[in-house]
């Protein structure tokens, strides 16, 4: 039995366990206490001072974030002086921040702008020097606007700590303090892995991502152009929230009927890319492990991930898979497969992807996703550059009637939409990688073992006599310490599946931007997650080798897994990376 | 008649217990210092007391830390000892990054007798249980590095850092830790922060270092000074130590004297002694005849005391209750030239440069507070502004982070309480009464002007004009009131108003 | 070292040297002193000694003694006589203090601290 800790807030009684905050007790008594640095299990620092709180007996109000509770304590979250106090932080922080809320790209998604209108602020209760800012926009996948920066450092605690990569810091200081790369390096010579985790931690328009909506426009307006589309297995349960639809809906239909009316000439699925993926990557593993090659095999579809293996572990690239990710696949196809088959020439085909994430702008660009000197893709959106583009062209999203995607790249198995979620890799790959090494069909094909958030998780299983060892890891913080273990000899696998964001795509970079409350109070990953698993429960065709469309590739054009012509169009190499 | 320094009014007035063997010995010989006595404490220690006697003996003596804050060190090292009986590691600290203006108590200790800082640092680390200390001094006290650096080498010669001290079993060894002279480092989390190796920031408090200090274990910090007193405490007594002082501030305070004062300088006396004594005996008046204003103490943290104040007794409390505070020791005079609004905002530039930017009230907060007082000393304010700035005030001392941002309006609000006159002068008479502050000033020429035109020479604006022979005119639009025309003038022909 | 006599004969040691028949000349090496020319006085006091080859003369540092408007400081002490404290020392004047004080035995009064009192 914990130690419980009895305390009043505002004249209710709350009992917590020793340790919690009071911010944290004061949620358990359903009162909400304003925040902007703080943020669940990333960033705790009591620097914005919002969230202030008067406890009786102390010398001055108290950072609710971080003040632990104490027995007997008597708090008021509410008092005319906190209020009045919360105020003036808004109004002084208002003071230095670039006030173009009407064109900002979180505007009525700004967790400054919510709390000033709550509080009633007066933008110009306080007047004087504004600090100024060159917009940073070096980077293919981030942008940086600190004349919007509250500094509340959620960007550099999430970068730090929760991906391990850390390029991002405090320069200068007092008033001229702000958040870039050391010695003010631009972004894009930083050891940056473009994962997008700053952006979806920005409470404001601070971090964003590069806009590629003007470029996607332009294709679709040119009418020498044959514009393709596909969104990634996540997005479909993501983009419901840009229109106010709960968390955890799929709406792969209506998102099918969205793009169709924005124009797009075909609507495909990078899901039934992913099924290819499993049967090259399924293919590559049983080659390594059946001859012997370079093992443990390491999943490649995180862009973010593969960045970071190439900065900060190069020791890891013959781990790699060769597999260009379900993005690059389904680009790569389209330029030959599909070109081919619809007579189109690939110089007119105008790719386009829809991705939970950021990095997928770097990838998109990286050398080796390029098929006989044409670029696999030719522009990678975001899930929130997509609902800009669906509201823009007024498009009622919640409206919309069920469509389905076009077929001949359009089909795809449970196997692919579980690519979605953390562990859903592994899952995939094991369930066509299993029968093939067995020979004779699965009966169970739920590997309930790489399922859920843990950061690390491991599993085993007997294959054909073979004891398999696998590890999944989300979030690149995780993947360090994995390989840093393996290097040391105290862990040791056969097949690893690493996805860059905590949690996996349903948590990407790309993704809708929750506020911090609905962050720390909704257990969005977990029910982003359930939509996946129940579309693949209720999916006919569940792993990747049956799928139908999969098929055809591989006998009218492929060969097979792992040809020579597959090799070509959807297989790539890596570079190390200095730190 | 005499020739020694010691026996000068300066020197005479003064009860040297921190400083009693600076100037005295070669800081650079431990010999030296073990004559008058040096680690005889220690070895007391090690060999005849328990911790707790020491925690005890401390507590008795009533020091408080010479930092700033005067918490009971006794009190500190109690809790740092029992907080995490547990605790696999201990720290001891010193905080030697004496940033106030002005103020360098600590790095004459520091210059001049390193060991006692040493022996005492010892002595808590063996009060706390810790067996590693660490200095952290500023850069730019470059002599202080290097006789704390010799310091600390010729006591692991003799056996007095490092392990088995005095065959007791104790080990104990001190590392020096460089600051960069960010003034925030003297903040005991922003220190320690600092020495992990980050940018010196403070953490949020609690948890105190007590309970996790450096490196997350239990640690002691405390500033040179009050260790300065450690070894005097455990070989006199406590008896003897509270005998020196009120009845809340025992022992002696080092105060730098600076400013408007005829003997700058460092001086250490009784807690008690009052300003009068300190101004007038010590430091040997006000140059010139000119009259008394303000003492400025406790440095951009502090406050100003006013003339009515001058006989009352410094000591912790009295300073607290008088709008100021002890802080470090700076002691600054003030007479009738000064501008009391002026001197608010040269304490208020040093802490918004200072402020590290992590909290909303201290980084942007004062900054807007420094505007505003800007705005009065160039007569753009208005008495809503007043108002509008003591509120901010108010709001950043209970809204920052850490004690500097906490502490950054007090001398904005220890003017406003004793000299709002001359803020209202600024404000509604668009007048400086000190003739400081240059926006209000006006310098115009007199009778006395004999036409030399040496004046419209100088003036790097060519704002005077007039024939020569004739009484020159100043260009008011033109001038940027520098006041070469008046340093030049050899006929006193110029006024400044 | 392991015990208090040890400690106490490093004492023994030190007041026996410092209380002998020397005569000691003391420079006030503080950054105060040093920002004010302390360092030149120092080497011009060895310099005079060694040159006229006073056997009996040390010449050392200190810390700061607290009045450092009247800096470089130099104390001298010899055995059997009261401390005294030269003020605003200069080379040259440290010259004059080893030629009248040390070798003369008379007290260059204009230039000690009661010159300024």
């Amino acid at each position: 039995m914990e130690d419980l800790i009895n305390l009043k807030i505002n004249g209710i009684d709350v009992s917590v366990p020793k340790g919690t905050t009071v911010l944290e007790a004061a949620r358990q008594a359903n009162i909400k206490i304003p925040t902007l640095c703080y943020l669940k299990d990333i960033n705790a620092i009591g620097a914005c001072r919002i969230c202030v709180v008067e406890v009786k007996g102390a010398r001055s109000l108290v950072a609710s974030c971080v003040y632990p509770v104490s027995e007997g304590m008597e708090v008021y979250t509410n008092s005319a002086k906190v209020l009045q106090s919360r105020k003036t932080t808004l109004e002084l922080i208002l003071s230095n921040h670039e006030r173009k809320c009407l064109s900002c790209v979180r505007s009525l998604n700004c967790e400054l702008q919510a709390l000033a209108r709550e509080y009633g602020v007066d933008e110009d209760t306080f007047s004087g020097e504004k600090t100024k800012y060159d917009i940073e926009d070096t980077n293919p996948c981030i942008v940086r606007d600190n004349n919007k920066c509250i500094l509340c450092r959620r960007c550099v605690a999430v970068c730090n700590h929760n991906q391990g990569v850390g390029v991002i810091g405090t320069n200068n200081r007092g008033f001229a303090t702000d958040i870039g790369c050391a010695f003010n390096m631009d972004l894009k010579d930083a050891a940056c892995i473009g994962c997008g985790q700053c952006v979806v931690n920005c409470p404001t328009g601070a971090l964003s991502e590069k806009d590629d909506t003007a470029i996607v426009w332009n294709a679709i307006n040119d009418p020498s152009k044959h514009v393709v589309v596909a969104p990634a297995p996540s997005v479909r349960v993501q983009i419901g929230e840009c229109f106010d639809m709960p968390i955890g809906t799929n709406t792969e239909g209506k998102l099918v009927a969205a793009l169709r009316r924005l124009g797009f000439d075909k609507v495909f699925d990078v899901d039934t890319a992913a099924d290819i993926t499993i049967m090259e990557e399924g293919t590559e593993f049983i080659d390594r492990l059946k001859n012997n090659k370079t093992l443990p095999l390491i999943t490649s579809c995180s862009p973010g991930w593969i960045k970071y293996c190439e900065h900060y572990f190069p020791e890891f690239i013959p781990n790699l898979s060769s597999c260009k990710s379900p993005q690059g696949m389904y680009g790569a196809l389209m330029k030959t497969y599909y070109a081919e088959k619809s007579g189109i020439d690939p110089k007119d085909i105008f790719v386009v992807s829809i991705m939970p994430c950021t990095a997928k702008k770097f990838e998109r660009g990286r050398e080796g996703y390029m098929t006989d000197g044409l670029a696999d893709i030719d522009a990678a959106l975001t899930v929130r550059e997509l609902s800009r583009m669906i509201k823009k062209a007024g498009i009622d999203f919640v409206g919309l009637p069920d469509e389905e995607f076009d077929p001949i790249f359009g089909i795809a198995t449970g196997a692919a939409h579980i690519f979605g979620v953390t562990g859903g890799v592994m899952e995939a790959a094991l369930r066509t990688v299993v029968e093939v090494l067995e020979g004779k069909e699965s009966e169970d094909i739920e590997y309930r073992d790489v399922r859920g958030f843990d950061g690390i998780k491991e599993a085993s299983y007997n294959v054909a006599g073979t004891e398999v060892k696998l590890a999944v890891v989300s979030g690149t913080a995780n993947a360090g310490k994995l390989l840093k273990m393996i290097k040391e000899g105290k862990a040791d696998y056969h097949f690893i599946e690493v996805m860059a964001c905590p949690g996996g795509c349903i948590n990407g970079g790309g993704q809708p931007i929750h506020d911090a409350y609905t962050r720390d109070t909704v257990d969005i990953r977990g029910l982003r997650s359930e939509a996946i698993y129940s579309h693949d429960e209720k999916s006919v065709l569940r792993k990747s080798h049956l799928n139908p469309v999969v098929k055809e590739i591989y006998d009218s054009y492929l060969e097979n897994p792992g040809s020579h012509k597959a090799h070509h169009i959807l297989h790539t190499t890596y570079i190390a990376r200095g730190k | 008649m005499t020739h020694a320094i010691d026996k000068t009014n300066f020197c005479n007035k003064q009860t040297r217990v921190a400083l009693r063997n600076c100037g005295i010995i070669d800081p650079e010989n431990i010999d030296e210092y073990i004559a008058r006595d040096g680690y005889q404490a220690l070895a007391k220690v090690l060999k005849t007391m328990t911790p707790e006697q020491v925690i005890k003996v401390i507590l008795d003596s009533g020091l408080r830390g010479r930092g700033g804050a005067g918490f009971p060190t006794g009190r500190k090292w109690q809790l740092a000892r029992q907080i995490v009986p547990d605790a696999d590691q201990k720290y001891v600290c010193c905080n030697a990054d004496e940033g106030d203006p002005g103020a360098f108590m600590d790095r004459s200790v520091l210059e001049g007798d390193p060991h006692a800082l040493l022996e005492a640092m010892a002595i808590a680390g063996f009060a706390i249980g810790a067996t590693q200390g660490y200095i952290y001094v500023r850069a730019e006290y470059p002599v202080a590095v290097k006789r704390l650096d010799i310091a600390i080498r010729q006591a692991r010669e003799y056996g007095l850092l490092g392990e088995n001290i005095f065959d007791s079993g104790f080990s104990f060894d001190i590392d020096i830790r460089l600051g960069a002279g960010a003034f925030v480092c003297g903040e005991e989390t922003a220190l320690m922060t600092s020495i992990e190796g980050h940018r010196g920031e403070p953490r949020p408090r609690p948890p105190f270092p007590a309970e996790k200090g450096l490196f997350g274990k239990p640690s002691v910090l405390n500033n040179v000074e009050t260790y300065a007193n450690i070894a005097q405490i455990i070989l006199n007594g406590p008896e003897w130590f509270a005998s020196m002082g009120t009845e809340r501030s025992k022992g002696t305070k080092v105060f730098a004297l600076g400013g408007k004062i005829n003997n700058t300088g460092l001086v250490e006396i009784p807690m008690g002694t009052t300003l009068r004594t300190v101004i007038e005996d010590i430091g040997g008046g006000i140059p010139n005849g000119k009259r008394f204003k303000a003492a400025q103490t406790g440095g951009p943290s502090g406050g100003c005391i006013p003339a009515e104040h001058f006989d009352i007794p410094i000591d912790y409390d009295n300073l607290i209750s008088i709008g100021s505070m002890m802080g470090s020791g700076g002691l600054i005079v003030m007479d009738e030239d000064n501008c009391m609004v002026d001197i608010a905002k040269f304490f208020l530039e040093f802490t918004v440069d200072e402020s590290c930017g992590k909290c909303t009230p201290c980084r942007i907060g004062n900054r807007r507070l420094l505007e505003m007082l800007t705005k009065i000393t160039e007569g753009k304010a208005t008495l809503e502004d007043l108002d509008k700035m003591e509120k901010l005030c108010y709001y950043i001392k209970e809204n920052s982070l850490c004690g500097l941002g906490q502490t950054a309006p007090n001398p904005v609000l220890s003017t406003l309480r004793y000299f709002r006159d001359e803020y209202i002068s600024h404000i509604v008479d668009k007048t400086c009464p000190a003739s400081v502050c240059k926006k209000l000033l006006k310098f115009t020429i007199t009778d006395n002007c004999k036409g030399c035109t040496l004046c419209a020479r100088k003036c790097p604006v060519n704002a005077i004009s007039g024939a020569v022979k004739q009484k020159h005119v100043i260009d008011q639009d033109k001038c940027i009131k520098c006041g070469v025309c008046m340093d030049s003038c050899k006929f006193s022909a110029i006024e400044k108003k | 070292m392991k015990s208090i006599e040890e400690l106490n004969a490093v004492k023994e040691k030190t007041l026996a040297r410092l209380n002998g028949n020397t005569v000691r000349i003391v420079v006030g090496m503080a950054t105060c002193g040093i920002a004010a020319g302390a360092k030149p006085v120092f080497d011009a006091l060895k310099e005079e000694t060694e040159k006229r080859g006073l056997e009996n003369v040390v010449v050392s540092q200190t810390g700061c003694i607290g009045m450092c408007k009247y800096e470089p400081l130099v104390d001298v002490y010899v055995p059997g006589h009261e401390k005294v404290t030269y003020v605003f020392v200069s080379p040259e004047k440290a010259r004059r203090i080893i030629d009248e004080h040390i070798v003369g035995g008379q007290i260059a009064e204009d230039i000690t601290v009661a010159s300024v009192e």
